[in-house]
């Protein structure tokens, strides 16, 4: 039988080379994108829910809330965004925890590769499909009307501010997904931490119309400052102060929960 | 290398309980090593320690020579492990598996390929290439597993209860490519709870309970170790089952088991099997089938456990009872 042949390394490197946990984490975030192409469920999820989402704010709510559909869209699809955006960094967490409860994980761990290359590679597929669903929501946004006040550089900072932000928010989705014992659980900690959070916020209807304690609480949620923050790139508005503290809410997400993560991660495994 | 898996005092703690409690291993290179032990043995803990997966609380091991948590990454390109679940990827197909690992292990891209091919051909799984592995029968779940594991060649192979849920045809061919490994020169740390299949594929075996190797050697020396042999009756007629146990009993002077309609006793007196001949011919009872064996090892290990492994017969440990 051919298969079996040994030609394992006689004196295998000591370490890796400099480049190899990216080339590591490239095939493992291509794995993470090709799994899209047998589960068409997953390629729906990230794209008919976006625009589902878009669609019947804008027509349902539209008229109530801002007057017009048209007028409505312009505030509200950036809070669709950051909304979307918080969902799918749950993706992340339930990727990792179904590789970690079916075994993947540790059939990864006990290969050469670097060690930080699965968990990289989960991020780095996961800023990918969040970045085609932000762009299917923009483009969406743009047919029913929505204007581009800054143009393609506005775009590309909004673009730029939500990765950075999602990419340090995923760090809590991390945490969830090593300490849940099944991926569904991911998925209830979604809906019912991230349902809250993005409703009492601006995202979707403005903070004036809220009881006053609850406006105390919303000016202060990244949702609404990260909201505030696309919609001064995107259809201009305030930009510096938003920017600013939505980058540091990042850092403090970041902050805390990577390390909490990375913990958990090394108790669990 | 005269050992390709070393292990001194390991020791493992999950809590209170101790998963393992001092092992000490020393696998032959080029043989398969039988870990055999019943459920909550330390088996599953012991790969995990020696695959680079979990660290020893105390002690060291060594595989292919490098020390396993400071010489990790040179471990890693040695081993190939299947764990004790299936673990790989049930989104992706069987090809895609086999490619993303070679990929992994630096392979280029036709060459990963290559090797993916070649691999599930050789595992007869050509027709279900192209298919989700979560299509795929536990079966072939499994096979693709062990593909998994091989597509970096490995000199060292872990395999934590490769047959577990397998068909016999399956694990008679699971066996098979065990066996070809091994005469192509990979060493093979085997965990089973099937005391038949450490028999059939080990050269050397450490019995181990409660994290503790209790017992180590070949098989036959494991055997000879209880002692004696074990004689076995089967009447013809089930009826007659009392009779030949009360038989059994007085002139082995231990009392017999009844497995299905085969009574079986230990002895250690020479001129037993005449006896109980000249008995069961008194008493007319016709004879099916009448043994003096070695010990299994499965009577092994009750001697040296005092219960009984776990054997992968449901139905028939049912009917298994010592008629006393
Ligand atoms: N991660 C863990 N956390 C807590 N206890 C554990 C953990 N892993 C193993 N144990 C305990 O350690 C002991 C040995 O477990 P192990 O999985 O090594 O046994 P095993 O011989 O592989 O058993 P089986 O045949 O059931 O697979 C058991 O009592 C088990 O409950
Ligand atoms: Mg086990």
């Amino acid at each position: 039988m051919t298969a079996t042949t040994v030609t394992a390394p006689l004196t295998p490197a000591r370490r890796l080379g400099p480049t190899a946990g990216l080339r590591h984490t490239l095939t493992l975030a291509w794995r993470s994108l090709v799994q899209i192409k047998h589960n068409p469920m997953e390629l729906l999820d990230l794209s008919i829910q976006p625009v589902m989402f878009v669609l019947l704010f804008t027509y349902v709510f539209g008229g109530a809330i801002s007057g017009s559909p048209g007028d409505y869209l312009t505030f509200a699809l950036p809070g669709i965004i950051v909304q979307n955006a918080f969902f799918a960094t749950m993706t992340t967490g339930f990727g990792l925890n179904n590789d970690l409860t079916k075994g993947v994980f540790d059939r990864l761990r006990a290969l050469p590769i670097a060690r930080w290359a699965p968990l990289a590679g989960r991020i780095l597929a996961d800023t990918v499909k969040q970045a085609w669903s932000v762009s299917l929501l923009v483009g969406v946004g743009m047919i029913l009307g929505f204007r581009l006040e800054n143009g393609l550089l506005g775009l590309l900072g909004a673009f730029a501010l939500l990765l950075a932000f999602s990419l340090a928010a995923s760090w809590i989705s991390v945490l969830v997904g090593v300490l849940v014992n099944e991926p569904e659980k991911v998925q209830i900690f979604g809906f019912m931490v991230i349902f809250p959070l993005t409703f009492t916020s601006n995202a979707f209807v403005p903070t004036e119309t809220m009881p006053g304690w609850l406006q105390s609480w919303v000016e202060v949620n990244p949702v609404t400052i990260l909201a505030d923050a696309l919609r001064g790139l995107l259809v201009g508005g305030p930009v510096a102060a938003p920017v600013v503290q939505s980058l540091l809410w990042a850092g403090v997400l970041a902050a805390i929960f990577a390390p909490l993560a990375v913990r958990g991660l090394r108790r669990r495994v | 290398m005269e050992h390709a898996i070393r292990a001194e005092g390991l020791v493992r703690r999950f809590g209170d309980t101790t998963a393992l409690a001092g092992v000490d291993l020393a696998v032959p290179t080029g043989t398969v090593f039988g870990l055999l032990g019943p459920n909550g043995a330390g088996k599953t803990t012991a790969v995990r320690v020696l695959s680079t997966l979990l660290r020893a609380d105390e002690g060291h091991a060594t595989v292919g020579g490098f020390d396993v948590v400071r010489d990790a990454h040179r471990v890693r390109q040695l081993i190939g492990l299947t764990g004790q679940y299936a673990s790989v990827d049930e989104t992706l197909t069987g090809f895609e598996n086999l490619l993303l690992i070679g990929r992994l292990l630096g392979l280029g891209r036709a060459d990963a390929k290559a090797r993916a091919r070649q691999l599930l051909a050789d595992f007869h799984l050509s027709d279900a290439a192209d298919r989700a592995a979560k299509t795929y029968s536990g079966g072939m779940r499994r096979r693709l597993d062990l593909a998994a594991s091989l597509v970096g060649r490995p000199q060292v192979l872990f395999l934590d209860e490769p047959t577990t849920g397998l068909d016999p045809r399956s694990r008679n061919e699971l066996w098979d490519i065990v066996r070809n490994l091994v005469s192509d020169g990979v060493t093979v740390l085997l965990t089973t709870q099937y005391l038949e299949e450490a028999d059939q594929l080990a050269s050397e075996i450490a019995v181990v309970d409660h994290g503790r190797v209790i017992a180590q050697g070949t098989p036959e020396e494991l055997k000879t170790r209880t002692g004696g042999q074990t004689l076995a009756v089967r009447p013809a007629d089930a009826d007659d089952l009392p009779t030949v146990v009360a038989i059994a009993a007085e002139v082995a002077g231990a009392t017999p088991e009844v497995v299905q309609t085969t009574v079986t006793v230990p002895v250690n007196a020479p001129g037993v099997l005449p006896a109980v001949v000249r008995r069961l011919e008194a008493a007319e009872i016709p004879v099916a089938e009448l043994a003096l064996r070695g010990a299994s090892l499965d009577e092994v290990f009750l001697s040296l456990t005092g219960h009984r492994a776990e054997t992968d017969a449901p139905a028939g440990a049912d009917l298994e009872g010592s008629v006393a």
